[in-house]
């Protein structure tokens, strides 16, 4: 059993009588990649702002590097490190000036601020700008500077919330290697809410998937589709009703029939073997099919599988969704 | 490299930890934008320049040509005469001084009020949410605001006062380096106690038009219900009481006593500042452990 490094118990989260995050359990281990996956407004924030000391919890607590969020939350920050959602650097002030803060809010003494202002502007790739201002930068470089900031007090924990939201998908590659070395290089953990599926599914360790304030599954990528298991066929035609109760009735090896918002998905082994006989016996019984496609399991199918639904943005707090507008606005920007 | 990163290096963790981080970070946006800074010197140059000039009340009462038709009084006696009024209302004959000291407690009011709106930006930009996760204690943040906003309000002061000295303003004869010293102390208090004030008022805000607002609603009358540009006996009864608990009142009184020798009650002048300021920044630093943590 490896060592865990975050342990929420009971987090519950509620804003008036609307239920944020619910009652959540879970354990992060020393020194993975725990991707907390879920819609706009599933709670992620919510959960990330308990865990990092933002916000208080309605009920349950969590231990952070063995300290109690609640009890103990001045040591939880000194050692962790946040990278928010949004742009925090100060525009006004240059990369460096900004980094150099950092260093002095975590009391490091200013001799070594100096030299670790300097690794991690080099590390993010960002030396050549360290002297302009910050309002200067492109939102691939604020990101890393965003980064670069939260590591100058070499926390043992680092979060990040949603550290590709707004960038292009060149830019998300670029992030996500710059924290997939920065684990290697420090030895961190690192707990970091996405909504990009196939970031998840790439660089996470394991996940959690999170909708409504619940945690529905958790496990590594490869655990949760195996949970899904077989592949995919997905039909659309021109009756499904009827089609739902030929296909469970008429062919067999079918492990799953369900009806979803936009067609029926059938979960099968062997897929390629068993399509055109699903194929033939609806078109015996004058049902057209209208588009058919056979998929192995990937995230998106995990997800559909577990939450009942295609990932999308949702409808989250006004608040939230005003921080994701200004977020992507000054991405592009 | 493995032995390195899990170091427990020795940090700095007192109580004041992060205040000086904070407040600098707070004052390179002011000097090292030359836009603003040039903005703030001249703001209250304008001021002492067109208002301590242009209304020069001392101008209507001496050096015109003023008389009565039908008697020829000579003009020594209208002279006098109109300085008396003035000594009896201002007490000085020098109202460009009287008001140019008043001057100094309006810039600073001006500027300690706009101590708000970096709370309010903070918030909106995000560096607020980043300034919460780490290991600064929250009255810091507040803390640091206050000290910043009273550092731009003492500089500006500054700048009024050496104006109006260029154009014409005249110390109490007799004064010394104390006097200045008691008349920054007097600022200093009042600053400190507004700028709570106002941070305190944008501690929850998260939109800047309302904390504008607050400020236009403020800042005139918080002016003219001091005795800013006359004195409170001048005043009709029913605004005396709201100049007596005006903290300008009291900072204008102790600036012209110490520096234009206009006779006012020192002590209570800087009792009621010293409170002001104590009481209202402990509110703030509760408020913002209150509002500011979790």
């Amino acid at each position: 059993m490896r060592e865990a490094i975050i342990k929420a118990i009971n987090l519950t989260k509620m804003f008036g009588k609307f239920v944020a995050v619910d009652h959540i359990n879970f354990e992060v281990y020393d020194g993975e990649i725990f991707g907390f996956l879920g819609p706009n407004g599933a709670g992620k924030s919510t959960t990330i702002k308990m865990l990092t000391t933002v916000l208080r919890p309605t009920e349950g607590t969590a231990i952070v590097n063995g300290y109690d969020i609640i009890k103990d939350p001045a040591h939880v920050r000194q050692s962790i490190g946040v990278v928010p959602q949004e742009y925090t650097a100060d525009e006004d002030l240059t990369g460096w000036e900004n980094i150099m803060m950092m260093a002095g809010l975590y009391g490091i003494p200013k001799s070594i601020a100096d030299e670790r202002a300097k690794e991690l502007l080099d590390m993010v790739e960002l030396s050549f700008a360290a002297n302009r201002k910050v309002s200067t930068y492109s939102g691939g470089m604020r990101r890393r500077l965003e980064i670069a900031m939260s590591l100058v007090s070499r926390p043992k924990v680092l979060f990040l919330d949603e550290p590709t939201i707004g960038l292009d998908a060149q830019t998300r590659a670029a992030i996500w290697n710059y924290i997939k070395k920065l684990k290697e290089e420090y030895d961190m953990t690192i707990f970091v809410t996405t909504h990009y599926l196939e970031e998840a599914d790439m660089y996470g360790d394991r996940i959690a998937i999170i909708d409504k304030g619940k945690i529905l599954a958790i496990g590594s990528p490869k655990e949760l589709k195996e949970r899904v298991g077989g592949d995919v066929i997905s039909l659309q035609t021109t009756n499904d009703e009827e089609a739902m109760k030929i296909i469970s009735s008429v062919t067999d090896g079918i492990l799953d029939v369900k009806k979803l918002e936009d067609g029926i998905r059938i979960k099968v082994k062997g897929g390629e073997e068993k399509a055109p006989l699903i194929l033939e016996s609806l078109l015996k019984r004058g049902i057209k099919v209208t588009r058919m496609s056979i998929t192995e399991p990937t995230m998106d199918e995990v997800y559909m599988e577990i939450t009942g639904k295609r990932m999308r943005d949702e409808e989250g707090s006004k608040e939230e969704m005003f921080a994701f507008r200004r977020t992507l606005r000054r991405a592009r920007g | 490299m493995q032995e390195v990163k899990r170091e427990e290096e020795k940090r700095n963790f007192s109580l004041y930890h992060g205040l000086w981080t904070l407040t600098s970070r707070e004052l390179k946006k002011w000097y090292k934008s030359p836009v603003i800074l040039l903005l703030s010197i001249i703001q209250p140059i304008f001021w002492i320049a067109l208002f301590g000039k242009a209304m020069n009340l001392g101008g209507l009462f001496t050096g015109t040509s003023l008389n009565i038709p039908g008697l020829t009084i000579p003009k020594q006696i209208i002279d006098e005469i109109g300085a008396e009024i003035l000594k009896q209302t201002f007490g000085t004959t020098d109202y460009f001084s009287f008001l140019a000291a008043g001057m100094l407690s309006f810039i600073v009011l001006f500027t300690s009020m706009q101590s708000g709106m970096s709370i309010v930006w903070d918030r909106r930009l995000g560096v607020l949410d980043r300034l919460l996760t780490t290991p600064v204690p929250r009255g810091n943040i507040l803390m640091a605001k206050i000290l910043n906003s009273v550092i731009r309000s003492l500089v500006q002061a500054s700048i009024v006062l050496a104006v109006a000295v260029l154009l014409g303003m005249s110390f109490a004869p007799g004064i010394n380096a104390l006097d200045f010293l008691g008349a920054y102390g007097a600022l200093f208090l009042m600053s400190f106690g507004l700028s709570s004030l106002f941070l305190m008022l944008a501690l929850r805000a998260t939109d800047w038009q309302s904390q504008m607002a607050i400020m236009n609603l403020l800042n005139l009358p918080l002016l003219f219900t001091s005795n800013a540009f006359y004195p409170i006996k001048e005043m009709p009864n029913w605004l005396k009481p709201v100049a007596y608990v005006n903290p300008l009142t009291y900072s204008n009184g102790a600036v012209r006593g110490l520096l234009l020798g206009i006779s006012t009650n020192l002590s209570i002048d800087f009792l009621y500042l010293g409170l002001f300021a104590v009481i209202l920044s402990v509110i703030g630093i509760l408020l913002s452990w209150r509002y500011l943590s979790m």
